[in-house]
């Protein structure tokens, strides 16, 4: 039991995650998390602005299932799997972020400066929060595909299209880790 | 109830990308700084598995539940919107430290704040298919 109760090791996670893709294929599905933000648009009536969202979103149910798991997961392990809500990150990434003005670097899963409700509730915070998502929902679908859809169906069937995918994850990712967020903080 | 199942992959999903810190902003700002290898790790070993599955489903070793073939569906061509496409999820990714799994993970872990991620996620998500026929593809 302890060993679950300890932060689960890359070794452990990739071969669970890369059985979850085999599980959704297994039953006849796909394995993609943000073809879900369609389906929710689609669900909330987008479809009456925009054409493309003027499709059944009930074959999709599926996959909103999927995310509901995701929900409940993240329920489960807060409560009853993750006593200790410390991230060991690296030392240098703790000292890097201090530079940036976040303190406390891993001391739990998320940076108060970010995330905290207080940080939310200010225009900045809750600028911040939303460009985010704005960018992560653009580009997904603009993509085709996220983390999951690209980063592990698209690199394991070996697909062009997503190592240039992939690629682009991480020029975003690095410009705004080391170019972006120094003036941000 | 034949819809279970995949609630229960979902769980088991959400669960692993939580104890692995998948979904911790500190995580993902590490894997850009290139200060640690979890998460390479993570995606890396993911990936390698992911690869003898799927050679495994092409020769049809592993079919569905229901005795068909596994097919995968190939991704759009084009390289600016894998690019372009790809390189705007990455500033997302960065700056809020989750993918879309993660969002919904998060709400599990009751990280108020989080919504207004998923919300500009679905704004994001709108925004793309009002523009989508003047971007290049």
């Amino acid at each position: 039991m302890d060993f679950i109760l300890q932060p689960w090791p890359w070794y452990v996670a990739g071969p669970i995650i890369a059985f979850c893709m085999f599980l959704m294929f297994f039953f006849g599905k796909k394995f993609g998390v943000s073809s879900n933000l369609e389906t929710v648009c689609a669900m909330g009536g987008a479809g009456k602005f925009v054409d493309f969202f003027k499709f059944d979103w009930k074959k999709n149910k599926w996959n909103l299932i999927f995310v509901v798991g995701l929900i409940v997961g993240g329920f489960i392990s807060d409560q009853w799997l993750t006593p200790d809500d410390t991230v060991a990150i690296s030392t240098e990434t703790v000292k890097d972020l201090a530079e940036l003005g976040i303190q406390n670097g891993g001391s739990s899963y998320l940076p108060d400066e970010i995330f905290s409700v207080e940080t939310m509730l200010s225009v900045k915070g809750f600028l911040i929060l939303l460009i985010a998502g704005v960018l992560v929902g653009f580009g997904s679908r603009y993509a085709g595909g996220c983390t999951s859809g690209h980063g592990i169906v698209g690199l394991s069937s070996l697909s062009m299209e997503s190592f240039i995918a992939v690629g682009g994850f991480f020029i975003g990712g690095l410009i705004m880790t080391w170019l972006i967020l120094p003036y941000i903080f | 109830m034949k819809y279970i199942k995949y609630l229960l992959v979902g769980i088991l999903f959400g669960i692993t990308l939580s104890k692995a810190e998948v979904i911790s902003w500190f995580r993902i700002y590490e894997m850009f700084k290139l200060q640690s290898f979890h998460m390479y790790g993570v995606i890396g070993s993911a990936v390698a598995i992911g690869i003898i599955l799927m050679y495994l489903f092409k020769n049809e070793t592993l079919k569905t539940l229901y005795g068909e073939p596994i097919v995968i569906e190939p991704k759009k061509k084009g390289i600016p919107r894998n690019l372009i496409g790809g390189i705007i999820f990455g500033l997302g990714w960065a700056l809020g430290g989750s993918c879309p799994g993660p969002m919904y993970i998060l709400v599990g872990k009751g990280v108020i704040s989080i919504l207004v991620v998923l919300l500009g996620a679905h704004l994001g998500t709108f925004l793309y298919h009002a523009v989508k026929h003047k971007l290049p593809h």
